[in-house]
């Protein structure tokens, strides 16, 4: 059923209605006006195109290693330059893309799957996206002026020490990472706020779309673990800018407790990047079987689930510093559970694709793509939680296809899937399937090709980080595969890229539901309007456009010539009471400057500090500034 | 001593590893055990291959399987109105499902134990009777090495190279100078980190002579995949004869053009980094050079010892192994000669 269709919305009124909503929702004019945009759909669009320009960058540096490491001893790169863009590589997908790129997605699919209009602080969005840019923009300065970080993601002490890595390299990585962690509790705030009281009247808990669980677990997971890593890159800052000491060993600190805090963060962080794509993979499955998700309830569970074992699992990253066999123990079976509640996710998708009536989309390609690839790096992250099997594969190029394996497989896979699932509605065009799916056979054979040997690499006793190695230990074969495979995944992407500019001039008009699925997305207009919905609607079962009465239930009442949206109760979302959300506003942008201004120059001259709070403050008292709601003139 | 462990699956494990690479360089290779703890491990790991291998093919195949009941086409008729299929097929999913997760969880009970057994077996170790304690500490980018023992006359300072009787366990205790480094020779053990201001131990032993390769395995800075270490196994009685000469301060040279070059050595820079028992060079910060002449390779393995290498690293350290802290020191040519010869003399 789609709530646009149907007697009522025939007449002029209705007409009037619109005219008025386009107004209230419509975009300031101008350079000031653009950067002062707050509506959903912008924001998340943004984040998704910065973090894609972010993925070429790492992508460009994955390239620039698989060729240093095509042969032995060879000279492309030095071990300064290698170490600098090994660290940029890993910094760049985990930092500047994965975790934004979720976030974007999610800033724009989740109001629209909610049935509301915008996120539930929208200015705090805007804010978000320009710390997450200062961020890029930041470390990529460092990265353009010699100063790019060189003590890999990881940055542990005492290497990343004043007195191991003098100069600004490790400042640059720890500042970047405040930039970004600022940016990801903005959005895990609003995405829980949206979740928890914006949803479409009668959307109960239990009949949330499985994405926006996924992305509640996530924001949740993103919550805890990200004042970890602030905590540890702080000790680091102000150990090499102020002489705390907090993880140098030289006088009394411990640089196992950074170890411990941060992998406390890093962790989770894995989870926090392949939880989302989990939901976008239901998504998919949901609707190319088009049945309803076998074992709803079990999905849900086993997310929340990951969402807790996953914060208990840290140390296996540590199990060759040495701990004592007891807990060895415990964060061997805490981390082997985790194989538990991912396998039921899967079982339970294969229970529906079998007794669904699937239809191979390219999207669905991706998704099996997904399942082979990140089934076999769960398994070898069985392999990774036994402490004697770590002991001898830790830190090898075994650990890198586990985890190229999982993160590849478990959310870029699904997260091109979703490209080619949203597409339409983010566009309002097809994306062209045949090419997709040839998409998706150049990078799942450019991907085992450049990871699978990798495994036996690890196995023959090669470690990580190594910017060359000698010719006769038989490692030249399985390296120059790896780098041939890089160069075929590469292929796949720039195809990717054409096939999404081409779809943009010449593909086929979407309409509202191409896929004929079940989300309340697919009832908004492709690509959706600012307001995304002319009335809000309501819903019914947990598939609202698949099993709905043969009245559409819609909201009315809500007052269209403001920025209203309706709060919904957290459990059984019942109509609760109107919210007004604030007009476009530049202070978003404004205040992300001064904190940028504060951030970026902390790491040269202390006092920034107290100049970009000053901004800041003043910043905040503009964005605060009291006044009436704003509404449009009769 | 332990019995040589079994290997369950060595002609899986040779297919694997022939597939890619041929057969060489078994000198530094996780499954290629050479000692009781790494053939612990090894056993292990084919275990943990054959069972998750085999659930690998399974759920393959069952995603496989729905491929091939697919009914293609966005036309087609959905399931019904309501999108389910009939109850008695949910609940025969259900049932499914249901055993899988049964399996997955007797499964991974199973690696578990098997996982906390060999740990706990690898754990014994620590109550060996008679071990050899060999102290570790890491360096940028080299190994410090000495032979503990409680007689000082015993106790043997070297570098980069490890000597170890067959059949008796030894005792690593690793440290750090400066960064956090990682000893790692997978034939005989996995890794264990060295960590500036704390002591960390691992037992190895080696159940037949041969000469294994270990590299640094944590990121340790620029020079991370230059830190090589060889570890020579050998027969007690073999490994007794090289403890008993490396003991030995080096002899004075006779010959003329060695006592030049000793006298160079001394002369330049050299000393205040090297030692040479038996001289005046008591240098700490860098290895130990009393019996150079003896080791397989230099600058922590980069190269092989010989003559010209010597000469290379010596006049140009910063050309073999970019960012490493041995001192470019400008030898004056007519000096060059003496010195390499005398310290490939160091035997």
């Amino acid at each position: 059923m789609n709530p646009a269709q149907g007697p009522i919305f025939n007449t002029e009124e209705h007409a009037q209605e619109l005219t008025i909503l386009e107004r209230v929702w419509r975009h300031p004019r101008g350079i000031f006006g653009w950067l002062s945009f707050t509506t959903h759909q912008a924001i998340g669009m943004r984040y998704i195109v910065t973090a894609f320009i972010f993925l070429l960058a790492g992508g460009i540096e994955a390239l620039l290693m698989r060729t240093q490491l095509a042969f032995p001893n060879n000279t492309f790169l030095g071990p300064d330059r290698y170490n600098e863009i090994f660290t940029t590589h890993g910094t760049t997908m985990m930092f500047l893309f994965a975790v934004p790129v979720m976030e974007g997605m999610a800033v724009y699919l989740v109001p629209l799957m909610l049935g509301t209009r915008n996120v539930a602080f929208p200015r705090l969005n805007a804010f978000g996206y320009w710390m997450y840019l200062g961020g890029c923009l930041f470390l990529y300065w460092g990265v353009f002026t010699n100063t790019a970080p060189d003590i890999g993601w990881f940055a542990y002490p005492p290497l990343s020490g004043p007195e191991f890595s003098p100069g600004k390299r490790p400042d640059f990585w720890a500042q970047m990472i405040t930039f970004t962690e600022v940016s990801a509790m903005c959005v895990a705030a609003e995405i829980i706020a949206t979740i928890f009281k914006m949803r479409a009247p009668g959307m109960s808990l239990n009949r949330i779309p499985m994405y926006c669980w996924s992305m509640l677990v996530q924001s949740f997971m993103v919550i805890f673990a990200m004042p970890a890593i602030m905590i540890a890159s702080s000790m680091l800052l102000s150990d090499r800018t102020v002489s705390t000491h907090f993880v140098n060993p030289a006088e009394g600190g411990d640089p196992l407790m950074f170890q411990h805090v941060f992998w406390f963060f890093g962790h989770p962080e894995v989870y926090i990047i392949f939880i989302p794509a989990l939901g976008m993979v239901s998504s998919i499955v949901i609707s190319s079987s088009r049945r309803q998700v076998f074992g709803y309830t079990a999905i849900v569970l086993s997310l929340i689930a990951t969402g807790f074992i996953g914060f208990g699992l840290w140390v296996h990253h540590m199990f060759a510093t040495g701990l004592p066999q007891i807990g060895e123990a415990y964060f061997t079976a805490a981390s082997m559970m985790i194989a538990i509640t991912s396998g039921v996710q899967i079982f339970c998708w294969i229970a529906t694709l079998w007794t669904g009536r699937l239809r191979m989309t390219a999207a669905m390609y991706f998704v099996f793509g997904f399942i082979a690839i990140f089934v076999l790096g769960g398994l070898t992250g069985v392999v990774l939680a036994s402490v004697p099997l770590d002991l001898q594969v830790h830190d090898t190029y075994f650990v890198v296809a586990h985890f190229h394996y999982v993160l590849i497989g478990g959310a870029l896979f699904p997260l091109f899937g979703a490209f080619h699932h949203w597409f339409p509605k983010m566009t309002g065009q097809m994306i062209d399937e045949k090419l997709g799916k040839i998409t998706f056979w150049i990078l799942f054979m450019g991907f085992n090709l450049t990871f699978f040997p990798m495994h036996i690499l690890g196995l023959k006793g090669m470690p990580r980080r190594v910017y060359t190695y000698p010719p006769d230990m038989g490692w030249a074969a399985a390296s120059g595969l790896a780098t041939v495979g890089a160069f075929v995944i590469a292929i796949g992407g720039l195809l990717f890229i054409a096939n999404v500019l081409w779809s943009r001039k010449h593909g086929k008009l979407a309409g509202n539901n191409p896929w004929d699925a079940d989300s309340l997305e697919w009832a908004a207009a492709s690509p959706p309007k600012n307001y995304n919905f002319a009335y809000l609607p309501a819903v019914t079962s947990r598939y609202p456009l698949w099993v709905a009465p043969e009245d559409q239930v819609i909201v009315t009442g809500l007052r269209n010539d403001r920025r209203e949206v309706l709060v919904t109760t957290l459990m059984d979302a019942e109509p609760h009471h109107r919210y007004v959300l604030p007009p476009p506003s530049i202070w978003p942008f404004l205040t992300a400057v001064a904190v940028t201004i504060g951030f970026a120059g902390s790491v040269f001259n202390a006092w920034y500090i107290t100049w970009g709070s000053i901004l800041s403050g003043i910043c905040f008292i503009g964005w605060f500034w009291p006044r009436r709601p704003v509404e449009l003139e009769p | 001593m332990t019995a040589e462990p079994m290997k369950p699956a060595t002609l899986v494990s040779t297919i694997l590893l022939l597939v890619l690479n041929g057969c060489a360089g078994h000198q530094q290779s996780a499954v290629d055990a050479a000692g009781p703890q790494a053939g612990r491990i090894e056993t292990l790991f084919w275990f943990f291959l054959a069972i998750l291998g085999a659930v690998f093919i399974i759920v393959m195949a069952a995603a496989a399987w729905t491929l091939t009941k697919r009914h293609r086409g966005i036309e087609q008729e959905p399931l019904e109105r309501t999108h389910l299929p009939p109850p008695q097929t949910e609940t025969r999913l259900t049932r499914v499902v249901t055993i899988a997760t049964i399996a997955t969880v007797v499964i991974l009970f199973v690696l578990l134990v098997s996982s906390i057994v060999t740990g706990k077996g690898m754990a014994e170790f620590a109550n060996s009777k008679n071990p050899m304690v060999i102290e570790v500490t890491g360096w940028q980018w080299w190994w410090q090495v000495r032979y503990q023992n409680s007689d000082p006359q015993q106790v043997l300072d070297t570098a980069n190279e490890i000597h170890i009787p067959v059949g008796r366990p030894v005792m690593i205790r690793g440290t750090s100078q400066d960064v956090i480094h990682s000893f790692w020779v997978p034939n005989l053990h996995g890794k264990r980190d060295l960590i500036p201001s704390r002591i960390t131990t691992e037992w190895i032993e080696a159940d037949h002579p041969g000469v294994f390769r270990g590299q640094c395995a944590e990121f340790c800075g620029l020079q991370h995949a230059h830190m090589s270490v060889w570890v020579v196994a050998e027969p007690g009685d073999k490994f007794q004869a090289w403890f008993n000469s490396q003991l030995q301060p080096a002899p004075a040279p006779t010959d003329p053009v060695l006592q030049r070059g000793q006298q160079v050595f001394l002369n330049y820079a050299c000393v205040y980094c090297h030692t040479i028992r038996g001289t005046t060079a008591a240098g700490q910060n860098g290895p130990d050079l009393t019996h150079f002449g003896t080791r397989q390779g230099l600058a922590a393995n980069t190269l092989p010892n010989s003559m010209g290498n010597l000469g290379g690293w010596i006049v140009n350290p910063q050309s073999v192994k970019p960012g490493n802290h041995m001192a470019t020191i400008a030898v004056n040519p007519d000096d060059l000669q003496p010195l390499l010869q005398y310290l490939q003399s160091l035997k």
